[in-house]
């Protein structure tokens, strides 16, 4: 069997795994990065838009600029970077057993093991939802920004946090159009400033209202809207059509947990960010003290807070294998949680910041 | 639904905010007809964690504070329009506005990032907060400048009776 | 066509070199770099695969290589995901039926 040592490991190179590796690598320690796509950066190249926060989170830059400095970063670092190299389960506590290219195994012996690998799109299901043309709002989103192709023309967004408004933006700015926007809920979810930009642009939205059912031949041609009562039950002899191409399900994200929980992390509940997350302390230990998490896996916020927790995971990993000084450490890990608490401020943060006190008061009694 | 009653604080349902859900916030501060040109106009009423608009500002007219979750407060006595917060806002929630900027006509820059852009001199349509017609403008000038970061801002007269209503046009 | 050929923020569309695919005996063109998903859906093509029992389409649903939903057959290799696997100069493509054969 082909093994190789390396100090940290860092899995995913989305906006908590390059952060976690920079830190750890300008912490000094050895650091390699993993990610089963061909490119590094993961969702952070599909967010054309500019960030929230403050200079400290690089807010006002799109995310795509700040992932060309990431990668710039981690250039300049040296970071030893794996790409098409899937992580494909953890063995003996750090033992990361890994296939690159669909055709060479290997086992890279680490010290520390940082899980970045993010979060996956939840769905919901309802007659129609397995046609050609109804498909994660992440992924349209990819493939608009990304890969510079419409996967249609008419769009029906489900779901109105801020990744369901987001998203609509850009598919208007992409030249689509994007014919309605319904959330169950009786009010919207995302930042009144993201549902303005697409309000003003003529997108109705419509609250307490789901997608019935979509129609058509081969492909998606029409949907059917349902009013929804005080109960969530539908009301009937409510629902209306409406012409669509594509229906966008943006009902949020489920942390993507099964390395964390392969490798033996134990687990707490967190509804409030996407549900069984791996508990963590403040340094984004895991129950394996070895392993370390940051980002979507470790409950589902936004990529300004992957990034903070990412350089926590990376700061915290390295001094644990006797980087930098206690001093150093500890100023610089003041920084950081100021900067993930800034984040959790606020009435949209307070929710998120009361779940992540409660997984990190779980974490004695998982130890 | 039209009436203004019925859009009464229903930012979180139609998402757009309304002019008097607007005037019930100190933060949101529109300029009257004693000023001379056009300054930023902020419409930023949730607790977000956000200050670029602050950092943005040469001349510190704009306060947020410490806690990047207050309300932006602008100083429209210090602005000098140039218009890089409203460039600056992830939001887009910031514009320039002047209310008697010729006879009858008032004034707008807003940030814009569609294409295609409208032409200088061009008839445009101006918008509301819903994207409803509201009157036609006439496009003074279209900037796009490094500094505004591939957000262009389109500066725009208009009837000054729809002063207030008037935040954007519809799209080309 | 679906190219998004210029856009407000990403700019016009960068040049790229072509990369030839025949995708159920119909060759189509795509860009060099891309996934198949996203060259399929440029041309026009939306159902990636049919079902096992009920022969029902399915294209793209997820876009990041978890749900499978748009596995097709590449290059006689049946199951391949297509949004996560880029094109290849001469690469043959097939709508996959059921859980497919290697060929």
């Amino acid at each position: 069997m082909n093994q190789i040592k390396r100090e940290i490991v860092v899995i995913g190179s989305g906006p908590a795994g390059l952060c976690a590796a920079i830190e750890a690598a300008r912490s000094g320690a050895q650091v390699l990065l993993i990610d089963e796509n061909a490119k590094p950066g993961g969702q952070l190249f599909k967010q054309i838009h500019k960030f929230f926060g403050s200079a400290d989170h690089r807010a006002g830059v799109r995310g795509l600029d700040i992932g060309e400095a990431l990668l710039k970063d981690a250039e300049e670092l040296k970071i030893e970077v794996w790409l098409n190299s899937e992580a494909c389960g953890i063995f003996d506590s750090t033992n990361v057993w890994v296939v690159r290219d669909k055709q060479h195994s290997i086992t890279v012996q680490a010290q520390r093991i940082i899980i970045a690998t993010g979060a996956v799109e939840n769905s919901i299901n309802f007659p129609g939802w397995t046609l050609p043309g109804v498909m994660g709002a992440g992924a349209a989103q990819t493939m608009i920004n990304v890969n510079r192709v419409l996967p249609g023309h008419r769009f029906l967004m489900v779901g109105s946090g801020n990744v369901g408004v987001i998203v609509s933006y850009q598919l208007l700015q992409a030249g689509a159009a994007v014919v309605a926007i319904v959330e169950a809920a009786p009010t919207l979810g995302g930042y009144g400033v993201h549902t303005a930009k697409v309000r003003r642009a003529g997108v109705p939205f419509y609250t307490s209202h789901t997608v019935k059912e979509a129609h058509g031949n081969g492909h998606v041609e029409r949907a059917t809207l349902v009013r929804l009562d005080e109960k969530w039950k539908e009301v009937a002899g409510s629902e209306f059509e409406v012409e669509v191409d594509t229906i966008c399900i943006a009902t949020g994200l489920t942390p993507a947990v099964e390395l964390a929980f392969g490798s033996g992390c134990m687990a707490v509940n967190s509804p409030a960010l996407g549900g069984l997350v791996p508990v963590h302390d403040e340094t984004m230990r895991s129950s394996n003290t070895a392993i370390y998490v940051a980002g979507d896996v470790s409950g589902v916020e936004e990529a300004s807070t992957a990034m903070e927790e990412g350089r926590i995971a990376g700061l915290c990993a390295a001094h644990s294998l006797g980087y930098l000084g206690q001093g150093a450490y500890e100023a610089r890990l003041g920084v950081l949680t100021r900067n993930v608490n800034a984040l959790r401020s606020g009435m949209f943060g307070q929710k998120r910041r009361e779940a992540k006190e409660y997984i990190v008061s779980s974490y004695g009694a998982h130890r | 639904m039209s009436s203004t009653e019925s859009r009464e604080k229903r930012l979180k349902v139609d998402g757009a905010v309304q002019i008097s859900e607007l005037h019930q916030t100190a933060e949101y501060i529109l300029p009257d007809e004693r000023f001379t040109k056009p300054v930023a106009v902020i419409e930023c009423i949730e607790s977000i964690p956000c200050n670029p608009c602050e950092t943005a500002c040469p001349v510190n007219a704009i306060v947020i504070g410490d806690d990047i979750t207050t309300l932006p407060k602008i100083d429209p006595t210090i602005c000098t329009g140039c218009a890089l917060c409203v460039a600056a806002c992830p939001g887009l929630a910031i514009y320039l506005k002047q209310q008697h900027w010729g006879p009858s006509l008032s004034y707008i820059a807003f940030p814009y990032e569609y294409l295609p852009l409208p032409q200088k001199g061009a008839e445009v349509t101006m918008a509301n907060r819903w994207g409803e017609a509201v009157c036609s403008g006439t496009v003074i000038k279209v900037i796009k400048s490094s500094r505004f970061d591939r957000t262009a801002i389109i500066h725009a007269s208009y009837d000054s009776a729809f002063y207030e209503e008037v935040v954007t046009m519809v799209r080309l | 066509m679906n190219r998004i050929v210029d856009h407000p923020i990403l700019g016009p569309l960068s040049e790229a070199e072509v990369v030839h695919i025949i995708v159920d005996g119909v060759p189509f063109t795509a860009r060099k770099g891309e996934m198949i998903a996203s060259a399929l859906i440029a041309n026009g093509k939306s159902t990636f695969r049919k079902t096992v029992k009920r022969n029902e389409p399915r294209g793209i649903y997820c876009g990041i290589g978890r749900c499978t939903d748009c596995v097709m057959t590449v290059n006689g290799i049946p199951n391949v995901r297509t949004c996560v696997t880029a094109v290849e100069e001469g690469m043959v493509i097939e709508t996959q039926m059921g859980s497919g054969e290697w060929q």
